[in-house]
């Protein structure tokens, strides 16, 4: 993307970014200003117009939720989801450890639109550099009377806490962080009641993503009619893409949602390629649990609608891991398997069963003791997952389900070849065994 | 969970333990309670400051917890088991952690573990002799631009070849972080 200035990633690479000097300096701290001026409802409304789709993974309209919350209520808190977990996303984690006065504006408007006065962000343990760097910068945001008692002398009260989880992919589901936050196990709750109506201490909650919220200080600087400008309908705004896996130059770029997969790997701007020229076999680019493409599908766009038509779930996080030609697609597929056996809170009784049986038949299919009948068994595991058969409480077991799904579809004579082969893929696997 | 897994989490319960809380730790999580609305809701905070102070969280420590919070011990043993970052036996001084995600698998991650665990000689959920090390294994660290990576504590090292693995472990600064520590959950 020769011709598009990023706009979230603006700062990243200046020196002192993290320092709020550098950030006002650079006109941090004004949509903010703007924002105070406009009523909550003003807020809202201009975010609605923008279109904003949360970044977080499922695309719901931000405005728009936060138009759920009850108009008669007392206490509303506003969490804020950095518990980026979903392999191979890294986009949140550039964010804050380059630009963490960016998020900070974004939760203290995005707080204010929803009248919260307190707002928590919940941040995977696993992020030390970015939990240090965004706690420095929260200190200089109090001090600096952006934060606590009377902002920017609008006489709005908001405290900003980190709240660090523990280790587990299911509190970034918004059900599952708020009962953690509550002190519980990350297990999600039943909805309806949502969150906008009964969430954090049973009161009125909006959870919103880290990259959503860094979106909505632009809005507010820009306008909505800026925000709707850039990409297709449906898809607009600037989107942050990760790339990696055996790529030339694995990252974190900006761009607006009409590229493809494969300007993704191959584009200069982008990842420059692969290592040493090799073929792609597949990519997973929405995150894992979007489900894979094969080589010859790189023309997929990375915007909210065409994912679809390739028999992906959604465009997710918009973080592909490539794969190469060398390598073996039973690792993928145990791969998969094995962090959402792992990752499955052990609540809803298909998704517990289903992923870990899943992963007992790919290790075995990868271990060289396929059966003929297996791929058959994990479609139809994969089938009976998840919220889309009605059959959980949360989308991880789609997310579970998508990737096995459309892996045995795609690659299916490859694994029956490996099936009848009956040849095993040397694993260090002590971990399980 | 119907595999075997690292056994961190079978607390040895000892009904004779003396008090294992300082003052300094009880008034570092009891600062944590304005926060919420509830006394309950600092109790991942409060997890985390003890096994930073501790090394990991006893069954003793889950009690006192327990007292402070004003809840069963039983919730925080419920918590404390689910997480996969709390340990509730001893550890090693550094921990470290290897990503195993798919996009470190597929950069060579099973490679490194086996080369890190030659160099140190144990397995995964295991400590050294000496105590120096502990070996853990994690799903995605979102340092997928970085693969295959490890955690030494909270020190993040990327791109880390089976050839780097013994001058890693024997830097004694492979734990130091470049950034300037927040101490708000320091004991």
């Amino acid at each position: 993307m020769p011709d598009y200035e990023p706009v979230l990633l603006r700062n990243v690479g200046v020196e002192g970014s993290t320092t709020l000097p550098v950030y006002r300096k650079r006109g941090g701290y004004r949509a903010l200003a703007k924002a105070l001026k406009m009523s909550p409802q003003e807020v809202t409304e201009e975010v609605k117009a923008a279109e904003l789709r949360g970044r977080g993974g499922a695309g719901f309209p931000a405005g728009v939720k936060w138009g759920f919350l009850p108009r008669d209520r007392t206490v509303t808190y506003l969490c804020v989801n950095a518990d980026e977990s979903e392999p191979p996303t890294f986009s949140n984690r550039v964010l804050m450890e380059h630009d963490p006065h960016q998020l900070i504006e974004g939760t203290i408007i995005a707080a204010w639109a929803t009248q919260a006065r307190v707002a928590y962000i919940y941040m995977r343990v696993e992020f030390h550099e970015p939990f240090h760097i965004l706690q420095r910068a929260i200190d200089e945001a109090y001090a600096a009377g952006l934060l606590g008692k009377n902002i920017l002398g609008s006489g709005y009260d908001l405290q900003m806490y980190i709240h660090r989880g523990a280790g587990a992919y299911i509190c970034g589901e918004e059900t599952g962080l708020i009962e953690s936050i509550e002190g519980k196990r990350g297990w999600p709750r039943i909805k309806p009641p949502f969150p906008a109506i009964e969430g954090l201490f049973r009161r009125p909650t909006v959870v919103n993503n880290v990259e959503t919220l860094c979106n909505v200080v632009h809005i507010l600087e820009r306008g909505a009619q800026w925000f709707t400008s850039i990409g297709p309908a449906g898809s607009y705004g600037p989107k942050l893409f990760c790339v990696c896996g055996p790529v030339n130059r694995p990252g974190c770029y900006e761009g607006p949602m009409t590229i493809t997969v494969r300007d993704l790997i191959h584009g200069d701007a982008w990842g420059r390629g692969m290592i040493d020229d090799r073929g792609v076999k597949a990519v997973l680019p929405g995150g894992i649990s979007m489900g894979i493409l094969t080589g010859d599908e790189l023309n997929m766009k990375m915007d909210f609608a065409d994912p679809l038509k390739y028999g992906l779930l959604g465009l997710g996080t918009a973080a592909a891991v490539v794969v190469n030609e060398d390598t073996d697609i039973r690792v993928v597929l145990r791969n998969i398997t094995r962090f959402f056996a792992h990752e499955s809170c052990g609540q809803c009784t298909q998704c517990r069963e289903g992923t870990s049986w899943s992963y007992k038949i790919a290790r075995r299919i990868a271990a060289g003791r396929g059966r003929p009948e297996d791929l058959d068994i994990l479609a139809e595991t994969a089938g009976n997952l998840g919220m889309m058969p009605g059959l959980s409480i949360c989308g991880l077991s789609d997310g579970a389900a998508f990737p096995i799904r459309t892996l045995v579809q795609k690659f299916r004579g490859e694994l029956e070849g490996y099936i009848r082969a009956n040849c095993g893929v040397r694993m260090a696997q002590p971990v399980s065994e | 969970m119907a595999w075997p897994t690292i056994d961190r989490n079978t607390p040895v319960i000892d009904k004779d333990a003396p008090p294992v809380l300082g003052d300094a730790v009880k008034t570092k999580i009891r600062s944590f309670f304005e926060r919420y609305e509830t006394k309950k809701a600092a109790l991942l905070p409060a997890l985390h400051i003890v096994q930073e102070s501790l090394g990991c969280i006893s069954w003793q420590a889950m009690e006192e917890v327990a007292a402070l919070l004003e809840i069963p011990p039983s919730e925080v043993f419920d918590v404390v088991t689910f997480y996969t970052h709390y340990w509730t036996k001893p550890r090693g001084r550094k921990a470290v952690v290897v990503c195993q995600s798919i996009t470190c698998e597929v950069m060579g991650a099973n490679e490194l573990l086996e080369a890190i665990q030659r160099q140190l000689g144990i397995g995964v959920g295991q400590t050294t002799p000496d105590g120096a090390y502990s070996l853990a294994t994690e799903e995605c660290l979102a340092l997928c631009d970085h693969a295959p990576c490890v955690l030494i504590n909270e020190k993040k090292h990327s791109r880390v070849r089976t050839q780097d693995v013994p001058a890693l472990l024997a830097d004694p600064n492979n734990d130091k972080l470049d950034v300037a520590r927040s101490e708000l959950y320091d004991p």
